[in-house]
C-alpha cells in the first residue's frame, strides 16, 4: 500500500518575495513533504510580487523531487484572473482547481481539486474522478464520518484533509485589510503585507478568536491533526495538507512524516508541535463534529 | 442574453411557511421559493418550512394564481446520506414545481440525470461568480437560471450576462451575506452549525445574552460577537454582523448590521441583462413579505410604465437597520 502523502499548501498570506522565495526553497531542501502548491490563491493584485520568481522556485522544488502544483484563484471574478486561470490551465504541470470556472478547461486530464471547492459528498466526487480529478483536498469543515463516507468510495483518487496551520473560513469581494486600515480595496497600499500570518481580530471581551487575510478570514486557531493522522490514514485518507506559516514548517512536516510512519508517538508529536509553534492555539473541533475553534 | 425590459423582470419571493406562502402570492409575487422541512435546505429553522402535504398544497394554490414555485434543495448533501437529498428532488419533480435551487455538484448530476425535464437553478450557495462557472453548470447540468453571489457590482453582472446563455436572478432586499455565499464556515468555527451541512448560520440555539460592566453582551457559541451599551437596540449576533476588534480598531470590522435594499438599482439591473430579482426573508413574517413584495411589484410597475422607481419605503421593514447596496456599488469592497 502507498504510504500517505503530505502537501504543502500555497502560502496564502501576503509574504515578502525574498522571504517567499526562500520559504519554498528551504522546503524544496528539507521539508519531507511530496506534494507542494504554490500561487496566489487569495488575491491576484499580490500575483505580481512573485511572477518573476515562480520559475526559478518550481525549477528547484522539482530538482529535490517535489511534485508541483499549481493551485489557482479561490475567487476570480475579473476578466484578467480569469486569463490567469486559463494560462495555468495551458503549463505542464497539474493544475489544483479552486474555483468551479476551471472546471471544463482541465476536464479530461488529471487535475487537483483545491479545498476551495465545495466536495462535501461522494456523489461529487464520483462526478469530479469521472472528469479526471486524482488528488481532492476536501472542505476543512468536514467530520470524520464524511470523510470516511467520501474516502471509501472513491479508491482512485487521493483524498486530502486539512490537517495544520489556520483554517480558512470565508472569503469576500471585500477586502477587511483595506477597511481596517481605512483603505478602499482598488487602493489598498497592500496593507496586508504587515501581518505574516493574517491579522488577528479579537472579541470585544479580548478573546482571540479569527485573522483576516485580505478578502480571506481564517480561524485564529491553528487545525492540528498531528494526533488524528493514523485514524485519517484508517479512514482511507491518503494525504494530509500543511499549510505554510511563519513557523517552522519544515519540523512541523517531520513530525506528521514521523507519525505517519511510526517513527514517533502522536501525543508526542503534538507535545513537540507546541514548542516548535509557541504561541499558536489548536484546534481539531471539526474533525469532531464540534465547533471549529475547539480541540478536543 | 438579450437585456430584459422592466415587463418580464421576475420578482422572487420568500415564502417559510404556508400562510407565507399565501400572502406572497396575494401579493402579485411572480415565484415563490420554499424548501422541505428538513436540512435540505439553507433556512433549515425550528417551525419554518413546508412538510410534504403543505407543499402539495402551496404548489396548488401558486398555481392556480398563475405564481410559479421554486423548491431550494441548496445545502451540500452529507455524505453517506444523500438519500434524503435525493428524496427532496424526487418529491419536487412530482409535484411538477417549476424549478429546483440546487447547488451541489454531484446533487446537479442527480437531478439532471433523473429529471430532464426538471428545471434547474443554481443557487446563490454555489457561489457562481463568473461566465466560465456559470458556463460549467450549464453545460454539465443544463441549468437555466443561476442565482449570482453577492459579490459582483451591477457592471460585472452586465459582462457576465453578455457571455452567458441562462438567466440570472439577484438579490434585491434582505439580509446581506458579506462572505462569498456557499464558501462560509464562520458559523461551524463557532458553533458546529453550517449554512453548507445543516442549512443554519448563527443559530439561535447557541445565542447567549449576559450583562457586563453596563453592556449587554452578546455571545455566539464561546465568543462575544458584541457588546451594546445597555438600552440600545441589540441586534441578533449574526456572526459577520459583530464587533470585533482587530489592529488596534473596534467596530464592525466585516460588515455593519446593514441590510440590502437594491430597489434603486433596479433599472441598472435590468440594464444589465438580469432576469429576475430576489427577497431574502424565508424566515421573516407575512407582514415583512406582504410590504416587500408589494413595494417591489410597484417599483416594476414604475419602470415597465417608464416611471422613476419611488424611493425605498422599506427602511421600517429592514430589521431596524441602515441598507446598503452591497457589493452592487463598488465602493463596497
Amino acid at each position: 500500500m502507498q504510504s500517505t502523502t503530505l502537501t504543502l499548501g500555497p502560502v496564502l498570506f501576503n509574504w515578502p518575495v525574498d522571504r517567499w522565495r526562500d520559504f519554498y526553497f528551504r522546503i524544496a531542501d528539507e521539508a519531507p513533504v511530496d506534494h507542494v502548491c504554490v500561487g496566489e490563491v487569495v488575491c491576484s493584485k499580490r500575483q505580481v510580487f512573485f511572477a518573476d520568481i515562480l520559475p526559478n522556485v518550481i525549477e528547484r522544488l522539482e530538482r529535490a523531487g517535489k511534485e508541483v502544483l499549481l493551485s489557482s484563484l479561490a475567487l476570480p471574478t475579473l476578466k484578467r484572473e480569469a486569463r490567469h486561470g486559463a494560462e495555468l490551465v495551458n503549463g505542464r504541470h497539474m493544475v489544483e482547481v479552486n474555483d468551479v470556472s476551471l472546471l471544463p478547461a482541465v476536464a479530461g486530464r488529471p487535475h487537483a481539486i483545491g479545498p476551495f471547492v465545495n466536495v462535501y459528498n461522494e456523489g461529487t466526487l464520483g462526478f469530479l474522478a469521472s472528469r479526471g480529478a486524482r488528488l481532492v483536498a476536501l472542505p476543512p469543515e468536514l467530520p470524520r464520518s464524511s470523510i470516511e463516507a467520501i474516502a471509501t468510495g472513491t479508491p482512485d483518487v487521493t483524498i486530502e484533509v486539512w490537517a495544520f496551520g489556520r483554517t480558512p473560513l470565508a472569503i469576500s469581494a471585500r477586502c477587511y485589510h483595506a477597511r481596517v486600515h481605512g483603505h478602499s480595496k482598488d487602493s489598498c497600499q497592500f496593507v496586508c503585507d504587515q501581518d505574516a500570518d493574517g491579522m488577528a481580530v479579537e472579541t470585544l471581551d479580548n478573546e482571540p478568536f479569527l485573522v483576516v487575510n485580505g478578502v480571506q478570514t481564517l480561524s485564529y486557531a491553528f487545525c492540528n491533526l498531528l494526533r488524528e493522522a493514523n485514524d485519517l490514514v484508517d479512514i482511507g485518507v491518503s494525504s494530509l495538507r500543511l499549510s505554510p506559516h511563519m513557523y517552522d514548517m519544515v519540523a512541523i512536516a517531520h513530525l506528521f512524516r514521523d507519525v505517519l510512519d511510526g517513527r514517533r508517538d502522536a501525543d508526542e508529536a503534538f507535545l513537540r508541535s507546541r514548542d516548535v509553534c509557541p504561541s499558536a492555539a489548536y484546534s481539531n473541533g471539526f474533525f469532531h463534529r464540534s465547533a471549529g475553534a475547539l480541540y478536543i | 442574453m438579450t437585456p430584459t425590459t422592466g415587463k418580464d423582470m421576475e420578482l422572487i419571493c420568500p415564502a417559510g411557511t404556508p400562510p407565507a406562502l399565501r400572502v406572497a402570492v396575494d401579493a402579485g409575487a411572480h415565484a415563490v421559493y420554499c424548501g422541505f422541512q428538513d436540512e435540505t435546505n439553507a433556512r433549515n429553522f425550528p417551525g419554518l418550512n413546508f412538510s410534504r402535504s403543505d407543499m402539495a398544497a402551496a404548489v396548488d394554490y401558486a398555481h392556480q394564481h398563475g405564481t410559479k414555485v421554486f423548491i431550494a434543495i441548496n445545502t451540500f448533501p452529507r455524505a453517506g446520506a444523500a438519500t434524503l437529498w435525493h428524496r427532496a428532488v424526487d418529491d419536487a419533480a412530482a409535484l411538477s414545481v417549476d424549478a429546483v435551487i440546487l447547488a451541489d455538484i454531484g446533487l446537479l448530476a442527480y437531478a439532471a440525470g433523473h429529471y430532464p425535464d426538471l428545471r434547474l437553478h443554481l443557487s446563490v450557495q454555489a457561489a457562481a461568480a463568473n461566465p466560465e462557472a456559470i458556463r460549467f453548470y450549464v453545460d454539465a447540468f443544463g441549468v437555466k437560471r443561476v442565482v449570482l453571489p453577492r459579490v459582483l457590482s451591477v457592471a460585472e453582472i452586465a459582462d457576465i450576462n453578455g457571455a452567458i446563455s441562462c438567466e440570472t436572478e439577484v438579490f434585491v432586499f434582505g439580509g446581506l451575506c458579506v462572505m462569498a455565499e456557499g464558501r462560509c464556515s464562520l458559523s461551524s468555527y463557532v458553533t458546529g452549525q453550517s449554512p453548507n451541512m445543516h442549512g443554519v448560520c448563527s443559530p439561535a440555539s447557541h445565542v447567549g445574552y449576559h450583562e457586563s460592566k453596563g453592556d449587554l453582551v452578546t455571545r455566539l457559541g464561546n465568543f462575544t460577537i458584541n457588546r451594546i451599551p445597555a438600552g440600545q437596540p441589540a441586534a441578533y449576533p449574526t456572526l459577520c454582523k459583530g464587533a470585533f476588534r482587530a489592529n488596534n480598531v473596534s467596530g464592525q470590522i466585516f460588515e455593519d448590521a446593514v441590510s440590502l435594499d437594491a430597489s434603486t438599482l433596479i433599472p441598472a439591473l435590468c440594464r444589465a441583462g438580469v432576469k429576475a430579482l430576489k427577497i431574502e426573508g424565508r424566515q421573516r413574517s407575512r407582514a415583512y413579505t406582504k410590504a416587500v413584495v408589494t413595494q417591489f411589484r410597484a417599483a416594476l410597475h414604475a419602470m415597465a410604465s417608464g416611471a422613476e422607481i419611488p424611493h425605498s419605503v422599506l427602511a421600517q421593514v429592514s430589521e431596524g437597520q441602515s441598507a446598503t447596496c452591497g457589493a452592487y456599488l463598488k465602493t463596497w469592497r
